[in-house]
């Protein structure tokens, strides 16, 4: 089988998938809360895929992306809300704001050297949920945001169709996440995490790649918050709180620093972790961080840190149950080999 | 025609003066040593040449890929290696957890002629593109016999061929301008003499010009036209080998300390 025989047959396969959790979604096999559960693990799983980009990949650490999740959810909200706009153009706007503001707080801060970033997406997080709070026309105030439209009002549907999108998303996030990775552009964002002095020798300007990083990370987190307002109907300032930044970070970390298979399972598996230890009530909080201490201890790559940091490669799984992939061939087959 | 020239190029660290007062005119085509005992300021003075550090004061003029004259004093380090002037790194600076291939290819990013927006989406300028950088790196990788490992990881590789590398990956910036920091600095002298053979065939296969540090003296006696030799961060002698292994300064300021280190 060639190469591009087995990116077809992934292709198909990755469909089906989709296709066939969907019809689980609607037959009810998956009941309503899980595909509830599993939709909020997707859009975890995209917010820190954008998460991944700038601080695993480009080496920047970031410290609120739930700002740029809050961004996203309340410009998605209100364009349709005031401007009555489709949801799914509603969405994009939202994803757009949210890079807007990463390009705004990016330009002053990465020029600068070493941990700024952290330090002013921290205050970013933390202003944008305060202005939330105090923007009542445009967010409802504290009380929060009520009556958003929701992706279908179909009670048979609605589950159904936010699954759908959300899981769309995710995997269009993932392949082209992947592409940018694997080519030379992404490799000179790589390469700004190994090692910046070097980077800049090579003829890469270091400064427009960070930003370039940034912005895309804010977009992506952006469009993550985007999905949320009209998947779940109604926003608060304080689910977009530094609890929920650290959470995404904790996904990340988990997964792999720069390694989107870890982030993906990490995402799904520590949503559903959380949803399972809601008997613990508040004290399910200290699970994250516990988890992060363990990890940065035992396992500081993450979980694909034990699988040498391989990307999965459904390409490269696809030749290998065909049986004859060569190994030169794949030695050139770049797909998902990012580290 | 001069390619690199500097004037009164100096550097201050605190009260240390690192580089003073030098006055360097490079002819293209030359291959130039830069030579003194450890702490001179030979690595400064690429620092300075490249942008890492900027000057405290003088010049420092570059003729880019057009022939033109260009006061670098301002431009970030990326702006130089476009006009043309790459260097290695002594305490090598490669990409370790990234494989050999991926270092030379992040090197060619200059010359990478399509857009992200096609990378991202796999458009036909990305696969053309691609295929020739790919093609172009294992050339080169081929001229310094690493081309077999050009799936390995960089830090793997054993510590010679990790120097050869940074010349590849500097290389593949397509410099006509090359400044190599101590490139042998490890090595044991079969690699070293088989090195020094393929900087003189680089030299002449892309019409480079190239400043070598070394402060192994009889290594650069061998093969450079003309030795710059600092001391203390000053210029304290410049001729052809031979003038330089008769001058009493160098004798006195350099072989004086190699005594003392082999002591
Ligand atoms: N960034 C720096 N800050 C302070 N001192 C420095 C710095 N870089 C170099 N120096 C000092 O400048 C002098 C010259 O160093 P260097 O150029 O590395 O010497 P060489 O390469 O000739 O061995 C040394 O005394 C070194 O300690
Ligand atoms: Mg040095």
């Amino acid at each position: 089988m060639s190469k591009k025989m087995n990116t077809v047959v992934s292709v198909l396969i990755v469909a089906s998938i989709l296709i066939i959790l969907n019809v689980l979604v609607m037959l009810r096999v998956i009941d309503e809360y899980a595909s509830q559960v599993l939709t909020i693990a997707g859009i975890n799983v995209i917010i820190a895929l954008g998460l991944n980009l700038i601080s695993g990949f480009t080496g920047q650490l970031a410290l609120g992306h739930a700002g740029f999740m809050a961004v996203g959810a309340y410009t998605t909200a209100a364009l349709m809300m005031k401007l009555h706009l489709p949801t799914l153009v509603a969405v994009f706007g939202g994803a757009l704001m949210s890079a807007f503001f990463g390009f705004l707080i990016g330009l002053p801060t990465l020029r600068l050297r070493g941990d700024y970033l952290a330090i002013v997406t921290l205050g970013f997080g933390e202003i944008i949920r305060v202005l939330m709070i105090n923007l009542p026309e445009l967010t409802g105030g504290p009380a929060g945001l009520k009556g958003i439209p929701t992706f279908t009002t179909n009670f048979f549907w609605r589950p159904v169709l936010s699954f759908a999108l959300v899981y769309l998303t995710m995997t269009l996030v993932v392949v082209l996440l992947n592409n940018l990775l694997n080519s030379s552009h992404g490799a000179a964002i790589i390469s700004i995490r190994e090692d910046e002095i070097a980077a800049n020798a090579m003829g890469i300007n270091v400064f427009y790649y960070k930003i370039f990083a940034f912005t895309l990370s804010a977009f992506i987190g952006g469009l993550g918050g985007a999905l949320y307002a009209p998947f779940f109907g109604y926003l608060s300032p304080n689910m977009f709180n530094f609890q929920k930044s650290v959470e995404f970070l904790i996904i990340v970390v988990l997964g792999g620093m720069g390694n989107l298979t870890g982030t993906v399972v990490a995402g799904i598996g520590l949503t559903y972790l959380q949803e399972i230890l809601r008997f613990l009530k508040d004290y399910r909080l200290v699970i994250y961080p516990i988890i992060l201490i363990i990890v940065m201890i035992f396992q500081p790559s993450g979980i694909m840190g034990l699988f040498g940091n391989k990307e999965f490669s459904l390409t490269r799984f696809v030749g290998k149950l065909a049986g004859k992939q060569l190994s030169g061939e794949q030695s050139s087959d770049k797909a998902g080999e990012v580290q | 025609m001069t390619v690199l020239k500097t004037e009164n190029l100096s550097i201050q660290f605190g009260g240390l003066m690192a580089v003073a007062n030098l006055n360097l005119e490079i002819k293209k085509g030359e291959l130039v040593g830069l030579i003194g005992p450890n702490g001179a300021g030979k690595t400064t003075v690429f620092n300075m040449l490249t942008g890492v550090y900027k000057p405290s004061e003088g010049r420092i003029l570059v003729q880019d890929r057009n022939e033109q004259n260009q006061d670098i004093g301002q431009l970030h380090p990326y702006q130089i290696t476009a006009l043309g002037m790459a260097r290695t790194f002594q305490n090598i600076r490669l990409f370790k957890n990234l494989t050999v291939l991926d270092n030379v290819r992040i090197g060619n990013h200059l010359n990478v002629k399509y857009k992200s927006v096609e990378g991202i989406f796999r458009l036909p300028g990305y696969y053309r593109e691609e295929k020739r950088i790919e093609e172009e790196c294992r050339e080169l990788l081929k001229i310094f016999d690493i081309e077999h490992k050009g799936d390995e990881l960089a830090k793997n590789l054993p510590y010679g061929e990790q120097r050869k590398l940074e010349i590849v990956r500097a290389l593949a910036t397509k410099p006509h301008i090359l400044l190599l920091d101590e490139p042998a600095a490890g090595m044991n002298p079969q690699e070293t003499l088989e090195l020094m053979d393929l900087i003189k065939y680089i030299r002449e296969r892309f019409a480079l010009t190239i400043i070598l540090i070394e402060h192994d003296m009889k290594l650069v006696m061998g093969i450079c036209q003309r030795i710059v030799v600092l001391d203390y961060g000053r210029m304290i002698a410049c001729g052809t080998p031979a003038e330089i292994a008769h001058n009493p300064l160098v004798v006195k300021a350099y072989l004086g300390k190699e005594l003392e280190n082999d002591a």
